[in-house]
């Protein structure tokens, strides 16, 4: 199934603090969130982030090392309960959530630091992405009745359809842990995909990439968009990354927002500039 | 060659198992009926099958979810003194002896399965080493408990009291089964070889069958990251407890089993050497490795008794065979160099084979 | 009012008998916190290290007329050498190993040890002298301060044990903080590599720690063979377990945490036995149990957020 290739969308101002694509300005966005923030002790790594992705939008969140990007997917998905403001997850608040049931409810994450379960094959791994949508329970395990055998072969078929995302096929048998680096960040979006996101969080899926390997993650990225009709919000630092798919961008500095706006727009912000190369000395 | 696929190999993987235990069986039952056996090893059959229970029911909560446990002669505790309490008070009204054991074994497993529910609930709460303790300090108060109740049966039903064996106020024609620090001390013997073996085949079958499930896998990727195990839906409190509570009720069939095999025992069989004593079968066996738990658990047992000869040193000697194990088995040095050895072996049978 | 007078009295009694039990156990503890800190690992033959402990002042005291002085520092001077043994035996070839590997490891060295010590002085319990009394000169033997006419007794062997516990205390403290041996030991558990990055000699370090760890065990071991009387191959064990149970409770890795859990643990127990002496260590563990719950990292432990 192919989608039809879909113009950029534009973040627009809105009345709210937040942005909302123009595209999806009629709908409401798959998330909202509003002067979200987090103390950690007396140190606040995350104050008034005000964002909004729109449901089939790819979005970037950029911005030097320590300024709490991660922090802001772990508020997400509530790693870290944040200290202020609310997270609206299509519309509904995820305050009394915690990390299970945001998943449940539609976000799905890879991390910085790569978490696989190294000790399990690749398909186990996609597996267990499919946890919760695998119909049978301890006793049928036990006493592998009919539904076990069912359910498993259903499995096995959808773990090799998503492991073919990537053609890791062959390589389902393989120990998570023995993968090549890239296989293992692959992985980990496969994994991510198979509890049927509605939103996507992908933390440096480029790191420790070569410059093709890059360009093909790129192109994935996009054809899993089109595909399953997700939003993507995804830290990078590979700038050709991140301008050349994201349809919107947020800039983080010391956990405040600091600029948001197409590529282009960012590009130019003298804001993101000075955060990144530092300001000019006068005279 | 062909490559197996993991469904294929843990197919072969598992019928290799259940082949050594059927095989050990049935070589056993024939020694035994042409007389071949001494009769200290005859004795030690029915406490080595509730060992290999306790081993492959501990692997499960040490090896497959990756917690320490250092008090899990408790549940088997639990497990033995519920089991021999339900079977002395069903004497007249279950006539058959293996009928009885049967529903000792299982009320055992209830029994302790409840209390694995009890002291799971709080505990799995905790992280590594402080998990660990606390599953020691539980261990210690069953066992204390334990050795304060007196327990007793007349027509009127089952009497409870932790003062002494008076304050249970039996009627006459009723017995006291469990006498507060002395323990059981006129129980019915029941176990047989062929009951351990049943119990054995079953922990195999329900642990293999629960390790290569949906929820084993969800055991198992909560011990490998607790974090992304979350984050894909997999509700840590929920499968954490399944693991335990599973290995609870296991060890409580292994201790009713081990209990009915004697006339008399107290608590204190049930100590935190016994809790250690399973660990090190579990370690040496090979964490997450079901048949590595089996085959210790076993040879372990029997070791100290072929050991009988050094009678004074075979503590010693045990003491030395662990450490020097531990050591090669986990020193990187000392492990590169069996690798190696192995290696060269594999490569040559390699080179043999493609010649043919 | 004569009641509750020998009420107070009675409680004063077992307060002071539970600070000097508990002083043990902060002794005690405090080489497992030192050990635990530096090498993340649960020593359980420390407890049978104690026992080793006990045994030498016994043998040098009894068998061989030396001063009880000299008997300590004689065991603490082979204790010294057995942990710096134990350790670089069987501990070190295992530091990149998973925790449980070392685990077992020490469950065998303590099992070593204890039936080493069964085999060299077999099982009969030795009587330990009383090291802190003194006969005046009618021939009565004095063992403490008797205070009220008799109702309260502060044994000589309390007193040396808790004066013993807070100069320990103390310096302990004043090592790991002033000193350049002891600044290397909080580096190094904090960070082994970087400590070796910085020129700190890791396995000087941790030898040190365990000769620390393993004198103060046979400290201790004196003061509980003092205090009970009774020495045998497995004395060392159940004390050793309550001691790794009052590091916890403290909050492992830490000094003061070590000397607040022995106290507390020792206070407990003793007023559990005046209640119930065969429940007294299911009161213990059930204190023990209710305090990890609320606080799951010990009473002066410190919480480590993981990184994700």
């Amino acid at each position: 199934m192919t989608m039809p290739k879909r113009e950029p969308t534009k973040l627009v101002e809105v009345p709210s603090p937040n942005k909302i694509p123009e595209r999806d300005i009629d709908k409401t966005p798959i998330l909202e969130c509003q002067h979200l923030g987090i103390d950690f002790g007396g140190l606040t790594a995350v104050n008034e982030f005000n964002m909004a992705i729109g449901r089939t939008e790819i979005t970037g969140l950029i911005g030097p090392n320590g300024a709490g990007k991660t922090t802001v997917f772990n508020l997400l998905t509530k790693v870290y309960q944040p200290t202020r403001g609310t997270i609206l997850l299509d519309g509904i608040d995820t305050h009394n959530m915690n990390t299970v049931q945001v998943n449940k409810a539609g976000i799905a994450r890879t991390f910085q630091n790569i978490r696989l379960f190294s000790n399990l094959t690749v398909e186990d791994n996609v597996k267990l992405g499919l946890h919760n949508h695998i119909g049978y329970g301890m006793w049928s395990g036990i006493f592998r009745l009919p539904r076990y055998w069912k359910e498993e072969k259903v499995a096995h078929e959808r773990a090799m359809e998503l492991l073919s995302i990537f053609e890791m096929e062959d390589l389902a048998n393989a120990k998570a842990g023995s993968l090549p680096y890239g296989a293992q960040r692959r992985l980990e979006i496969v994994r991510a995909l198979a509890t049927n996101p509605s939103l996507l969080l992908l933390d440096e899926p480029a790191a420790g990439m070569t410059p093709s390997e890059t360009a093909e993650l790129m192109e994935n990225i996009v054809k899993i968009r089109d595909t399953f009709q997700i939003a993507v919000l995804l830290i990078e630092h590979d700038m050709s990354l991140v301008m050349g798919i994201c349809e919107g961008i947020c800039v983080l500095n010391f956990g405040q927002i600091i600029a948001k706006g197409t590529p282009d727009e960012i590009k130019n912000n003298p804001q993101v500039i000075e955060a990144y190369l530092g300001t000019k000395k006068e005279g | 060659m062909k490559t197996l696929s993991p469904g294929r190999k843990r197919l072969i993987d598992n019928s290799i198992t259940y082949g050594i235990v059927i095989a050990a069986y049935i070589i056993l039952q024939i020694m035994n009926a042409g007389g071949h056996m001494s009769p200290s090893l005859q004795g030690l059959l029915v406490p080595i099958c509730a060992y290999i229970t306790m081993a492959i029911s501990l692997n499960l909560v040490v090896g497959i979810s990756g917690e320490l446990s250092l008090g899990h002669a408790g549940f088997m505790s639990v497990g033995a003194f519920s089991g021999v309490v339900a079977s002395m008070s069903l004497q007249q009204a279950i006539p058959s002896g293996s009928i009885r054991l049967a529903v000792s074994m299982v009320v055992g497993a209830l029994c302790a399965g409840v209390a694995g529910l009890i002291v799971g609930v709080p505990v799995l709460r905790l992280r590594g080493d402080y998990l660990a303790i606390v599953t020691l300090a539980f261990g210690e108060i069953i066992k204390n408990i334990i050795n304060v109740l007196y327990v007793g049966v007349d027509q009127n039903g089952i009497h409870f009291s932790t003062a002494n064996e008076m304050a249970l106020n039996l009627e006459e024609g009723g017995m006291a089964i469990l006498k507060g620090p002395m323990g059981v001390t006129s129980n019915v013997k029941l176990s047989s070889f062929t009951a351990g073996f049943i119990l054995v085949m079953i922990a195999l079958v329900v642990a293999l069958n629960l390790i290569n499930s949906r929820s084993g896998r969800a055991i198992m990727a909560l011990r490998d990251n607790r974090i992304a195990a979350e984050s894909v839906g997999i509700g840590a409190t929920k499968y954490k407890l399944m693991a335990f509570v599973t290995s609870a009720v296991m060890a409580g069939a292994a201790g009713a089993l081990y209990a009915m095999n004697f006339s008399s025992f107290a608590a204190k069989k049930f100590d935190f050497n016994t809790s250690i004593l399973i660990l090190v079968f579990v370690v040496l066996g090979g964490l997450g490795n079901i048949r590595g738990s089996v085959i210790a658990a076993a040879l372990l047992y029997v070791l100290p008794e072929l050991l009988r000869d050094f009678y004074d040193y075979r503590m010693l000697i045990y003491a030395v065979v662990l450490i020097l194990v531990m050591l090669a088995t986990n020193n990187p040095t000392i492990k590169g160099f069996f690798a190696r050895f192995f290696r060269k072996e594999k490569e040559e049978t390699a080179k043999g084979g493609a010649a043919q | 009012m004569i009641e509750k007078e020998v009420i107070v009295l009675s409680l004063l009694n077992n307060l002071i008998n539970g600070i000097s039990l508990g002083s043990v156990y902060a002794i005690i503890a405090l080489g497992y916190t030192m050990v635990y800190g530096i090498a993340k690992m649960l020593n359980f033959a420390h407890g049978d290290v104690i026992m080793v402990g006990a045994y030498i002042c016994f043998f040098a005291t009894q068998n061989f007329g030396l001063n009880p002085v000299v008997g300590v520092i004689l065991a603490m001077l082979v204790c010294t050498v057995l942990g710096i043994v134990i350790e670089r035996l069987a501990y070190k070839p295992l530091r990149s190993a998973p925790s449980l590997a070392v685990l077992i490891t020490a469950i065998g060295v303590s099992y070593f040890l204890q039936n080493s010590a069964l085999l060299m002085w077999k099982s009969d319990p030795k009587i330990f002298p009383k090291f802190f009394s003194y006969t005046d000169a009618e021939g009565t033997v004095h063992s403490g301060i008797t205070l009220f006419d008799g109702q309260l007794t502060i044994t000589y062997v309390a007193i040396v044990t808790v004066a013993a516990c807070v100069v320990i205390m103390i310096g302990l403290t004043l090592f790991t903080g002033k000193t350049k041996m002891g600044k290397a030991m909080r580096a190094c558990s904090e960070d082994k590599s970087a400590a070796q990055l910085m020129g700190i000699n890791v396995n000087t370090t941790i030898s040190m720690t365990f000769a620390i760890g393993s004198a103060l065990a046979a400290i201790a071991g004196v003061l509980l063979c003092s205090t009970y009387q009774t020495l045998m191959p497995t004395t060392g064990s159940l004390p050793g377990i309550k001691a790794f149970t009052a590091a916890v409770f403290g909050g492992i890795g830490s000094i003061p945490g070590a000397m607040l859990g022995g106290i507390l643990l020792g206070i407990i127990e003793i007023f559990a036995k005046t209640v119930n002496t065969q429940l007294s260590d299911a009161v213990v563990f059930g204190v023990l149990i209710v305090v990890l719950l609320v606080k799951p990292t010990g009473l002066l432990g410190k919480a480590v957020r993981e990184k994700v």
